[in-house]
């Protein structure tokens, strides 16, 4: 790199050299009156530049592609994401040879063809044919890479598998809060934004009796099993974010008042990738894409990819938002309080504590009522 | 026979007007009508909006490329921006990426460009007075120039510029609480913007009025410069465009100060939820793209136009498929309006409408091809003179294709997955939109500047802020491709918070910031040369490129109604280049074929009949001639 810098700050002096001593012609006007329509060595140079240009691109276009390659699309931990891979350098390998024959004509043309003393241009105005090839060739290659792209497109966009673990993920100003649905429905409960506060960071909603077992992670991190579909229910609590996990080639939006969704198959647990690329520090990171305010470049939430024994073992370590925050019992309808008793610590499920109880639900649930 | 130039300049004629009173100093130079004058400020503006713009990206190219560098040097500028700990602010890292885009996109290659060369060669080369409203278009101008001077201040406040990004996605610009630049500067910017807008729609109701209503006899569409067609499809494009993003503009306005919910729905922001429900930020994002995609042709075409002159006059041929070229750009400036959503892939639309998108988004990859294979067919067998101005434009074609093959990749919905909002997209862009746009912005100072002010710039110059600018370009932008593959997202203050990206390309990103540097160092020399060549440059002859068109009829230094007498009549097409059995290798467009028996194609012989019709017909707009 010192010596990249130091090449470039050479050229970048006789360069600047050059500049002055011309300046300094103009501006004493040396050159006198340039004679009309005269065309000589710099039309020449110039010419061979565009020939020099080339090389020296080319060839710093193959090292400098070579050397960044093995940065290229990090490997890929989801099936869906080896196939956009595949599908990004078949098209890549199109356009790239597009880009260098019709940069290489370019160049190669204004070389070849610069003025010569007493040459005449040909009058070449139309080709009907040669115009017809180059709007249909174009246009045959284009339909079957869109084509083959919209049927990748299609298969990732389309409905989530019945069995889909579904895990919800919230963006806010500046991190990731994920809620999982809870072992023993696996299902997430209804939410309401305006139930938000500093514990209840989703604005979980306890009058279903789905969110009881619910549990929330407010750091983010994410666990994912592995070989199953994931389905991402993606919401935002302030403005958008984007979930964006490199390596799982995922991305998708999240937008305040519009759930959004995405789901993929992770195949390879952390452990594996850490043996795959080789870095025994490995982790799949969740960044954000889309522009949120000052911490937006630092929106990392951590992503476990693990077997499913050992997910589902984690799944039961974590606490119910209800159990942790047990105050939310206050919430819940009367009706429903017998199946969230299992959740909360016992002795606020004592009977001796039922009358205020009660009367504390009226409230609040005349209070979620005026909510809706 | 090419001496045609003042020849056509009848004694007769002289007696309709030149008796107007002289102006007054304002009136000529600040509040004038005069379509050369508002180009010209046009041309200065965008130049200094330009020099801003780019000096915003240089200071956040130094944080991205050394991020551990000191940057209490800049104190003095920035002020509180920089930090205790003599560190960039994240707040105005993102102010200075969204002010960036801003002005560069509109300020300088919207106005700067379109409002420069289609005020001035829109009435040159259709043979008219003025702009049909020269009013109008000097409030045009000035609306303009109010907007500039709003953005300007709003760089200045305490809590800094909007700093949203320059698409300024709601919700976060909707809500003061949410980020400093969603408070003042937010509000100054969509002020500053609907003006601009009013700016834009004047001038190019002015644009298609001219091109339609004051060609001169003989000029039909068919013989049009392709400037010409270019100004005027990029006219009608702002026209259907420009409306959109004001109605954005202004329900954003109406969420931000009234209370409405057009964008906003179920948000929590600092321990308080919102009353604000059913309101969609994508509704924002479909208005803003319905002006945003046809922005990148607004800004594109101008400068296709002027590579299309120049190119052919400097390989001394016709431009090859002339009617391919406009049927190419009518086609572009259609299909502009059906492929926004391809901005929207996964902001969570409906995967169908994504599909939709992605076809029709291939589609106008078809016509920019055919845009790109005439550009390269037409230095085919030619005679090319390098001027500073034909480089540019070959720089131009080069990365146009470059920038443009990566639409392809972009444009498929499956791929934008991983690539959309990094840095792939940001090389993309600058290259096909950005540095195109901006090279055809140079190629036509270059070009007409002795048109414009009667003097040559010097060449040697040119040739070196060429050559600088072309390699430092590409130096810039091609390895943001690399960067954007290794999934490094855009808008990014610093990238050490994640594993994956904090170990990787910190050299490459230093050395695309010494790119960046060394490329607007070379645009000093332009300056310097564009400045000192406007009083002491060598002295313009009347033609000097040995042109086609109509401009180069006019006197050295146009006047008031830029030709003194009778505005001459057209009987040819532009691209008489080189044409067999001619004396000069070109034939401009006012000499009629019954002079040139030499080098008709038989189909134009058949046309020296009507050379009378038009030889007598008359200037009906012609603005001299009506009682004022």
């Amino acid at each position: 790199m010192v010596y990249l810098v130091g090449l470039l700050s050479i050229i970048f002096l006789a360069l600047a050299a050059l500049v002055v001593s011309r300046m300094a012609a103009v501006v004493r006007n040396v050159n006198g009156p340039v004679e009309e329509g005269r065309i000589g060595m710099s039309n020449r140079i110039n010419g061979a530049l565009f020939l020099v240009f080339f090389a020296l691109a080319m060839i710093g276009f193959v090292v400098s592609f070579m050397s960044a390659k093995q940065y290229f699309l990090p490997e890929a931990g989801s099936i869906h994401g080896r196939r956009t891979d595949t599908l990004f350098w078949v098209s890549m390998s199109i356009v790239t040879a597009a880009f260098v024959v019709t940069n290489a004509l370019l160049f190669f043309f204004a070389y070849k063809y610069q003025y010569r003393e007493g040459k005449r241009a040909s009058y070449y105005p139309e080709n009907h044919k040669l115009e017809l090839i180059w709007t249909v060739v174009p246009a045959v290659v284009m339909a079957v890479m869109v084509f083959t792209g919209w049927r990748a497109w299609r298969d990732i966009m389309s409905e989530a598998p019945q069995d889909a673990q579904v895990i919800e993920i919230v963006g806010k100003q500046f991190n990731w809060i994920t809620r999982y649905p809870g072992i023993d429905d696996n299902k997430l409960g209804a939410y309401n934004y305006k139930l938000t506060d500093s514990n209840n960071e989703v604005g979980v909603d306890f009058s279903d009796e789905a969110s009881f077992d619910d549990f929330v992670n407010s750091q983010g991190e994410l666990h994912i099993p592995v070989g199953k579909p994931v389905l991402l229910k993606i919401r935002a609590r302030d403005v958008l974010h984007s979930v964006f996990i490199p390596h799982l080639r995922v991305k998708m939006d999240a937008v305040p008042g519009m759930p959004t969704r995405f789901w993929f198959v992770a195949d390879k647990t952390t452990e594996e990738m850490r043996n795959i690329t080789g870095n025994p520090e490995f982790n799949y990171e969740l960044a954000c894409t889309e522009v949120c305010g000052r911490g937006h470049f630092s929106m990392r939430a951590k992503i476990v990819v693990e077997d499913e024994a050992s997910w589902k073992k984690w799944c039961s370590d974590q606490k119910p938002l209800l159990t942790t925050y047990p105050e939310y019992a206050s919430r819940i309808p009367a009706n429903l309080k017998a199946k969230a008793a299992k959740y909360l610590p016992t002795e606020t499920a004592a009977p001796s504590d039922s009358t205020t109880a009660s009367t504390q639900q009226g409230g609040a649930s005349s209070a979620s009522v005026s909510l809706r | 026979m090419a001496t045609v130039d003042t020849s056509l300049v009848h004694d007769a004629h002289t007696h309709e007007h030149d008796h107007h009173e002289p102006q007054s100093f304002w009136r000529t130079y600040v509040f004038s009508e005069d379509h050369k004058t508002i180009a010209k400020q046009y041309l200065i503006t965008g130049i200094l909006w330009a020099v801003i713009g780019i000096s915003m990206s240089i200071i956040f190219r130094l944080q991205l490329g050394f991020p551990k560098m000191s940057m209490g040097w800049l104190k003095p500028i920035l002020g509180e921006w920089i930090n205790e700990s003599n560190q960039l602010d994240p707040d105005f890292y993102l102010a200075l990426v969204t002010m960036h885009g801003t002005i560069m996109v509109f300020f300088v290659l919207t106005a700067g460009l379109s409002g420069t060369f289609s005020n001035f060669l829109i009435p040159l080369q259709v043979g008219a007075r003025d702009m049909a409203s020269g009013f109008l278009n000097m409030l045009s101008y000035w609306f303009f120039f109010i907007a500039g001077v709003i953005m300007f201040f709003s760089i200045f406040i305490e809590t800094g510029p909007a700093a949203g990004g320059w698409v300024v996605y709601p919700p976060l610009s909707a809500l003061p609480q949410a980020h400093k630049g969603s408070q003042l500067g937010m509000t100054l910017w969509l002020v500053s913007m609907a003006l601009f807008i009013v700016s834009q729609l004047l001038g190019g109701i002015n644009y298609i009025t001219t091109v339609i209503n004051l060609r001169t006899r003989g000029m039909t569409f068919s013989k049009l410069p392709l400037t010409i067609w270019a100004f005027f499809l990029t006219a009608v494009l702002g026209l259907i465009s420009f409306p959109v993003l004001l109605s954005a503009a202004l329900l954003l306005i109406f969420d931000r100060s009234f209370g409405t919910s057009f964008y906003l729905s179920e948000i929590y922001i600092n321990g308080e939820a919102l009353p604000n429900v059913g309101g969609s930020p994508i509704l924002f994002q479909h208005l803003f793209w319905f002006l945003g995609h046809p922005e990148v042709y607004i800004v594109m075409l101008p400068a296709l136009g002027i590579t299309s002159e120049i190119i052919a006059t400097n390989s001394r041929k016709p431009i090859f498929g002339y009617r391919a070229m406009i049927a190419s750009m009518l086609g572009i400036a259609f299909l502009a309006f059906i492929v926004w959503a391809h901005h929207m892939f996964v902001t969570g639309m409906n995967p169908f409408l994504g599909s939709i998108f992605m076809f029709l988004t291939l589609i106008i990859a078809v016509p920019s091809a055919v845009k790109a294979f005439n550009y390269i067919t037409t230095l085919w067998r030619g005679n090319i003179r390098f001027t500073p101005a034909m480089l540019f434009s070959i720089g131009l074609v080069s990365f146009f294709i470059s920038g443009g093959v990566t639409g392809l990749i972009l444009g498929n919905s499956a791929l934008d997955i991983q690539l959309h909002d990094t840095y792939f997209v940001v090389a993309h862009f600058h290259l096909v939109m950005g540095a195109s746009s901006a090279f055809g912005l140079l190629a036509g100072v270059y070009h007409w500047f002795p048109k414009m002010f009667g003097r040559m710039m010097n060449d040697k110059l040119g040739y070196i802020h060429f050559w600088l600018t072309f390699a430092g370009i590409y130096c810039v932008f091609f390895p943001m491709h690399y960067t954007g593959i290794a999934g490094f997202p855009r808008r990014y203050y610093a990238f050490t918070s994640y594993e994956w990206t904090k170990t990787i390309f910190t050299d490459l990103n230093a050395f695309i910031s010494i790119a960046a540097i060394v490329s607007f160092g070379a645009q000093f020399i332009f300056l310097f040369n564009f400045f000192y060549s406007l009083f002491r440059g060598r002295k313009a002859s009347q033609n000097p490129w040995k042109s086609n068109t109509l401009e180069w009829t006019t006197p050295i230094e146009p006047g008031h109604g830029n030709w003194p007498g009778e505005i001459p009549a057209v009987y040819r097409w532009p691209y008489d280049y080189s044409k067999p059995g001619a004396a000069d290798d070109f034939i401009p467009q006012t000499v009629p074929y019954s002079q040139t028996p030499e080098s008709n194609l038989p189909h134009e012989n058949e046309l020296i009949a009507f050379e009378k019709e038009i030889e007598e017909a008359e200037n009906l707009n012609d603005q001299f001639r009506q009682p004022h």
